[in-house]
């Protein structure tokens, strides 16, 4: 399903930030992807959202090239993948019905579909009761679970959280990895980056371990482990 | 589907403008200070169109006769004067009568001047043509031409004298002026204008940079360049719009303060009525300015952070 295939990063300034990454991804799959800060987990998920194009090797998805996609194919792509964030990336003016709307609205859904869809999506993640509430009004784990469920709402192929528990407490942090877990369970991808022990060994999934840029690991049955 | 997509900017848009209260509001007002500077530069532009008008109305030559010449050669050479391209008609043409009850008019209080009148008999006054150019540059050519007429037939001819050579430096001056303060003002137009939209501009890029994590946001799920920048758009019209509004209310105390000042001293230009009798016209300029400046500048703004 994804396919990175000696993928290089090197910056102008000749810093670089990926080395000969190869890995596979089959559908289905929970992914999980560690290492320190500035190992490179950031940009690799960029390069596959087509936020950044890799100075050597390819990114294939369903066996398609993503660097030779236009702007309305990538558009068009990226609608098939949900992404939650470390810091949520809430739009700050809009509540969180609107805020997982647009997502629908952005993807061409109708209206009827919007309405039907968004108040089911928020009792997915528990929180039917502040679909009116804006974000400045919620706490972190309610901001991230709104986070999630806008990411899931178009029924994407794949869901990339990038630290999706970097700013919450414990307590939350599991809540969140259960609604990973979930989700994976109902058929989605997910690609989960974290720094995160406990999170990684309680998985009990795949686990790709980075270090400056190189995959130094890649285990099915993964610990934590660096 | 295009239509939901509409509905769904303009909505995204009105959502905008209204839950960010405190920028739009200083948007607003940066925008009027635009318009303001905008419609003071119509304003300006009038009292400075009629005072030249009027100066100009002012100068003309007069051609004038022989007593003897014959009224019809005079309207023969008042006819080939209106088919020069230089000459406004009509050119006005006095006849020897007008001309001296004119004189008795001028000098009713003068029992000298009319007893001495009285004493020559016969009415000393040649009748005259007064001629208005198009433009003042053109009297030198107009005077030239009567001048040619005139030694054309020295010995017959009906011309006694043109006034133009007395006027010469008087109307010179004139041109030089007028001339001289239609392309400053027109400079000084255009580097307001200037100014006052860079202004606007900058402040609804400073807008749309407080915006930037949402349009990342929209970006990464998937909505496509149009669908993002409708709103901020819509929002920039909006924004013009109430500017616009806002600086049609404030001119209307400010023209109607200001008009009985102009109206004595620009002789006859009241601007308060000048404002209301082409209101029309104002609110079209000013609304058009307000909604064009508002959302090309957001649409411009925009652009920067759609490159992800």
């Amino acid at each position: 399903m994804i396919h990175f295939d000696d993928v290089s990063k090197t910056y102008p300034d000749d810093s670089t930030a990926l080395e000969e990454v190869s890995f596979v991804i089959e559908p289905k799959e929970f992914v999980s992807i560690v290492g320190h800060s500035g190992a490179g987990k950031t940009t690799l998920l960029k390069m596959f959202l087509g936020e950044e194009k890799p100075t050597k090797g390819k990114i294939f998805y369903e066996g398609v090239d993503i660097s030779t996609l236009n702007k309305k194919e990538m558009d068009l792509f990226r609608r098939k993948i949900g992404v939650v964030f470390q810091d949520f990336r809430l739009i700050p003016n809009k509540n969180v019905y609107e805020n997982i709307a647009f997502a629908m609205e952005a993807a061409g859904r109708t209206d009827e579909e919007i309405e039907a869809d968004v108040p089911h999506v928020l009792d997915l993640v528990d929180l039917g009761k502040k679909i009116w509430n804006f974000p400045n009004e919620l706490s972190g784990g309610e901001k991230q679970r709104v986070s999630i469920a806008r990411a899931i709402v178009n029924q994407p192929d794949v869901i990339i959280a990038d630290e999706p528990t970097g700013n919450l407490d414990p307590l939350n942090t599991f809540d969140i990895v259960q609604i990973l877990k979930k989700i994976n369970d109902l058929g989605t991808t997910v690609i989960l980056t974290t720094h995160n022990k406990g999170v990684i060994d309680s998985l009990k999934k795949r686990v790709i371990t980075m270090e400056n840029g190189r995959i130094i690991r890649d285990d099915q049955q993964g610990k934590y482990v660096i | 589907m295009f239509w939901i997509k509409v509905k769904r900017i303009i909505r995204a848009g009105f959502f905008s403008f209204w839950r960010n209260g405190f920028i739009s509001l200083s948007s607003i007002l940066v925008m009027i200070v635009t318009l303001f500077v905008i419609g003071s530069v119509i304003f300006s532009s009038v009292v400075l169109k009629t005072t030249l008008d009027q100066l100009r109305d002012k100068v003309d030559i007069n051609v004038y006769f022989i007593t003897s010449a014959k009224e019809d050669d005079i309207l023969a050479m008042k006819k080939n004067l209106e088919q020069l391209p230089e000459v406004l008609p009509p050119v006005e043409y006095v006849s020897r009568e007008d001309e001296l009850a004119n004189f008795k008019k001028r000098h009713e209080n003068d029992q000298f001047t009319l007893q001495a009148l009285e004493e020559l008999g016969e009415n000393p006054l040649g009748a005259t043509l007064n001629i208005k150019a198009k433009d003042p540059s053109n009297y030198e050519s107009i005077a030239r031409y009567i001048d040619s007429k005139t030694s054309e037939a020295v010995s017959n001819s009906i011309i006694d004298k043109v006034n133009y050579y007395q006027n010469k430096d008087a109307i010179d001056r004139l041109t030089k002026i007028i001339n001289s303060a239609n392309s400053l003002g027109l400079i000084l137009t255009l580097f307001l204008v200037a100014i006052s939209i860079l202004i606007t501009f900058n402040t609804i890029r400073l807008v749309i940079y407080m915006s930037r994590d949402e349009i990342s946001v929209m970006r990464l799920v998937g909505a496509s360049d149009r669908y993002i920048r409708g709103p901020f758009f819509v929002a920039g019209a909006i924004y013009g719009f109430l500017s616009a509004i806002v600086t049609l209310l404030i001119f209307y105390p400010v023209t109607l303060w200001l008009g009985g000042a102009t109206a004595n001293f620009f002789v006859g230009l009241n601007i308060f009525n000048y404002y209301t009798e082409n209101f029309g016209e104002i609110f079209l300029i000013i609304v058009g300015s307000g909604v064009l400046i508002g959302s090309i500048s957001s649409y411009l703004a925009v652009r920067k952070y759609l490159r992800v």
